[in-house]
C-alpha cells in the first residue's frame, strides 16, 4: 500500500479542509512551507522513499503493532467485542514516532541538517530526538518552562539522545508558547532547518502530511480487524490533543460510512469550570499557528491557556481536519474529564494489564460510554496511542497513592 | 481618508526630499490613556505615519521586546475594540495616518466585515497583518478594500523574485521590506544582501519601499533609507517609550530628514 492511496483531499481547496486549515504564516516562512509541500508531494509518490520509511517502521519502530483482543474489558463492559490498537508498543512508547520518522527522512531529502521541534509532555520531543540521533541530524527542542518542570525525566531523555532542550519563558511557558518559539526559531534558521511539528496542526502541508504519516495506524487496523472478523469495525475511538493519533486512525475509515468514529478531547475539571482543553466542544473559529481551526479564546480573540491532567492534550487548538470532521458530523467528539480519564486508566490497567498514557485514558473512558449503545456482535477499536510510564508520578499524586481509588 | 490619504501623505514627504519614517508603538503599553499623547508626540516629532500594534497573545513574528510590550498591554486588558473606540473618539486630534498592525485572529474574532467598518469609522488608513500571506488574503482583503483601507504587504529576504513581484504589485500604501531573517527586535548590523534586496524591491513596485525589522540606530535609518524610501522602527521605539526616553526617538526621526 502506498501513502498516496490515503490522500483524499480532492474535494477541498488546496491545503484546506472546508473552511479550515490554510497557511497563515509570515511571508518569511512561505518559501519554506511551499518547498516542504513540493518535496512531500514528490516523496510520497517515490517508491524509494516509501520503501525506506517502511523499512524503518518495521525494523526500528517495531511495526506493525498488534491489535489486541481485550477479553476482560469486553466482558466487563458487556457490549461489543473490544480491540486495542497497540501504538504503545512502538519504540519510544507512543504513536508520535511514526510522524517524527517521516519528517526526519524528509529533512534529509531536503538537504537540511538541523531540526527544530516543540514538545509539551515531551513525547514528541523524545520521538524527534530519537530519530535525529538515528539519522544524524542536529536537534533543538523548545519546551515550556512549566512543562520542563513537570516532565524532568523526558528532558533528560532528550538530552541523553543528544538534543538541545531550550526552556520557553514566554507566555505561560506551556505547549502553545513552545510552538510559538519553535516557529520563531524556524523563521530565523529556515535555510538549514526543518520544523518537525508534533501533530496534525500548523500551516499546510503539515496537517495533511502528519495525517499521512500517522495513517499507518488506521491502515493496519483495517487489515487486522478484517482478518479477525471478516469485516470492518463498527466503531473506532481515539483521544484528540492536536489530533494526530486520531487522524491517523480515522483517515483510512473516513469514507467507510458504516464505521462510526469518535474522538475524546480533554474536558479537564469540567467544561463549565473553564479549566479544560475541549477545543471542539467549547472553542470558536480563529487562526493560530498557521491554521484556521476551532480555538480556545476569550471575547477579544486572545488565545486562552488550556488545562488538562494530561500534558499531551493541553493545547488550545486542534488539527483543522478535525474541525471539518466535526462540522460535517462525520466524527462525534466529546469532552472527557480528568476524573473520568483516571477511571479509564485504572480500568485498563486492572482488566488488561496495560497502563495507558493519560491521553489515551480519555479514549478508554469514552469507549465505555460508546460500548453501552452497542451489541456483542459488533466490534469497537480503541486507539491505544501510548503507554503510561511517563504519567505514573502524576497519577500517583492525583490518586494520593491510593491505587485502589 | 484611508489608502489615498496614506499614499498622498507619504508622497508629499518624499517630494520634499525627506525619507519616510514610520514608528511602531504597541497600543495599550503603559495603559490606553497614554496612547493619544504618544501619537501626538510622534506626529509633532515628524513621523510620516504611525504603525499601531494591537496586542495578541501569540505574536509569532515578534521578538522579545514587542512580545513583552504586548503582554503589558494585555495586562491592561486592552483589546482591538478598545483601540478602535479610542481612535474613533480622538479622530480629530491628529492628521497623521494611522496603520494598524494586527495578527489575523483578533480580526476574525471581531468579525471581518465589522472590523473593516470600524476601521473606517475610526480613521484607520492602513493595515499590516504579519500572518496573512498572499495565499490567505481573501479572508480579509475584500472587506477592507471596499472601505478604501490600504493593505500593506510584507516582502521577505527569503521570498523568491516571482513572489516579490506579486507582492510588490499588490501592495498598497507602501511595501514593507522585512530586512532580517527572523523576528522583530533591535540588532547591531544587517546582512550585506539587504541593500541589493531593497533596491530590487524598488524595481518590483510603484509604491514606496520601507525597510523594517531590526532598525535601531540613526545610522541604520540613514543607511537603509538610501536604498529605498525610508524605514519602520519598532522595538527601539517601544523600549524607549517604556523607559520614558523620548530624545532618542526624536534623533531617530531626524535621521530620516533632508
Ligand atoms: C500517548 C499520547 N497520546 C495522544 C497524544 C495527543 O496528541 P495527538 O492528538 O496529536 O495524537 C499525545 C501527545 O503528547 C501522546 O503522547
Amino acid at each position: 500500500m502506498t501513502m498516496a492511496q490515503t490522500i483524499k483531499d480532492t474535494a477541498h481547496k488546496k491545503g484546506h479542509f472546508g473552511q479550515f486549515g490554510g497557511q497563515f504564516v509570515p511571508e518569511s516562512l512561505m518559501p519554506a512551507v511551499l518547498e516542504l509541500e513540493e518535496v512531500y508531494e514528490e516523496a510520497k509518490n517515490d517508491q524509494a522513499f516509501i520503501d525506506e520509511m517502511e523499512d524503518y517502521l518495521t525494523n526500528y519502530v517495531g511495526r506493525q503493532t498488534p491489535l489486541t483482543y481485550a477479553a476482560q474489558l469486553t466482558k466487563e463492559l458487556g457490549g461489543p467485542q473490544i480491540y486495542l490498537k497497540r501504538e504503545d508498543l512502538n519504540h519510544t512508547g507512543a504513536h508520535k514516532i511514526n510522524n517524527a520518522l517521516g519528517q526526519a527522512l524528509l529533512t534529509k531529502r531536503m538537504g537540511k541538517k538541523k531540526v527544530v521541534a516543540e514538545t509539551g509532555a515531551g513525547q514528541h520531543g523524545v520521538a524527534t530526538a530519537t530519530v535525529c540521533a538515528l539519522l544524524g541530524l542536529d536537534c533543538i527542542v523548545f519546551m515550556g518552562k512549566e512543562d520542563i518542570r513537570r516532565q524532568e525525566l523526558n528532558v533528560f531523555r532528550m538530552e541523553l539522545l543528544g538534543a538541545e532542550v531550550v526552556s520557553v519563558d514566554q507566555g505561560e511557558g506551556t505547549l502553545k508558547d513552545a510552538v510559538n518559539e519553535a516557529l520563531r526559531y524556524w523563521v530565523a534558521h529556515v535555510d538549514d532547518t526543518h520544523y518537525i511539528i508534533g501533530s496534525v496542526v500548523g500551516p499546510h502541508p503539515f496537517p495533511a502530511m502528519v495525517r499521512d504519516f500517522q495513517s499507518v495506524i488506521g491502515k493496519e487496523t483495517k487489515d487486522q480487524v478484517k482478518a479477525v472478523t471478516g469485516r470492518l469495525p463498527d466503531a473506532v475511538v481515539a483521544c484528540v490533543g492536536g489530533g494526530s493519533n486520531a487522524m491517523g486512525m480515522f483517515a483510512p475509515f473516513v469514507n467507510d460510512s458504516e464505521v462510526k468514529l469518535f474522538g475524546a478531547e480533554a474536558a479537564g475539571k469540567g467544561i463549565e469550570t473553564g479549566k479544560h482543553a475541549a477545543t471542539l466542544s467549547a472553542g470558536k473559529i480563529g487562526v493560530l499557528h498557521g491554521m484556521m481551526s476551532y480555538l480556545l479564546q476569550d471575547e477579544a480573540g486572545q488565545i486562552t491557556e488550556p488545562y488538562s491532567i494530561s500534558a499531551g492534550l493541553d493545547y488550545p487548538g486542534i488539527g483543522p481536519e478535525h474541525s471539518f470532521l466535526k462540522d460535517s458530523e462525520r466524527v462525534t467528539y466529546k469532552g472527557i474529564t480528568d476524573d473520568e480519564a483516571l477511571e479509564g486508566l485504572k480500568l485498563l490497567s486492572r482488566k488488561e494489564g496495560i497502563v495507558p498514557a493519560l491521553e489515551t485514558a480519555h479514549a478508554i473512558s469514552y469507549a465505555r460510554e460508546i460500548a453501552e449503545g452497542m451489541t456483542e456482535d459488533e466490534t469497537l477499536v480503541i486507539c491505544l496511542s501510548g503507554r503510561g510510564d511517563k504519567d505514573v508520578t502524576t497519577v500517583k499524586e492525583r490518586l494520593g497513592g491510593d491505587s485502589h481509588g | 481618508m484611508g489608502k489615498e490619504k496614506l499614499e498622498q501623505t507619504l508622497q508629499a514627504t518624499l517630494d520634499k526630499g525627506d525619507k519616510l519614517f514610520v514608528p511602531y508603538i504597541m497600543a495599550g503599553d503603559g495603559g490606553l490613556d497614554v496612547l493619544t499623547d504618544r501619537i501626538a508626540f510622534l506626529e509633532e516629532a515628524g513621523a510620516s505615519a504611525i504603525e499601531l500594534g494591537i496586542p495578541f497573545s501569540d505574536p509569532v513574528a515578534d521578538g522579545p521586546t514587542i512580545q513583552a510590550a504586548g503582554l503589558r498591554a494585555l495586562e491592561h486588558k486592552v483589546s482591538l475594540k478598545d483601540v478602535l473606540d479610542l481612535l474613533k473618539t480622538t479622530r480629530n486630534t491628529r492628521e497623521i495616518p494611522i496603520i494598524l498592525m494586527t495578527y489575523v485572529n483578533p480580526i476574525i474574532n471581531f468579525g471581518t466585515e465589522a472590523f473593516a467598518e470600524a476601521c473606517e469609522e475610526s480613521g484607520v488608513d492602513g493595515l499590516i497583518i504579519p500572518d496573512l500571506p498572499m495565499e490567505e488574503e481573501d479572508h480579509i482583503f475584500p472587506h477592507v478594500k471596499e472601505k478604501g483601507i490600504a493593505l500593506i504587504r510584507l516582502a521577505a529576504l527569503t521570498s523568491p523574485d516571482d513572489r516579490l513581484k506579486q507582492i510588490g504589485d499588490r501592495t498598497e500604501g507602501f511595501l514593507y521590506a522585512v530586512t532580517v531573517k527572523g523576528t522583530t527586535g533591535a540588532q547591531a548590523t544587517f546582512g550585506e544582501e539587504v541593500g541589493p534586496y531593497i533596491e530590487k524591491l524598488k524595481t518590483f513596485t510603484s509604491k514606496p519601499v520601507l525597510a523594517g525589522f531590526g532598525v535601531t540606530t540613526p545610522d541604520h535609518v540613514r543607511d537603509l533609507s538610501q536604498y529605498g524610501d525610508g524605514v519602520v522602527v519598532g522595538s527601539k521605539i517601544v523600549s524607549d517609550f517604556h523607559d520614558g526616553v523620548t530624545d532618542t526617538i526624536r534623533e531617530l526621526i531626524q535621521a530620516s530628514k533632508g
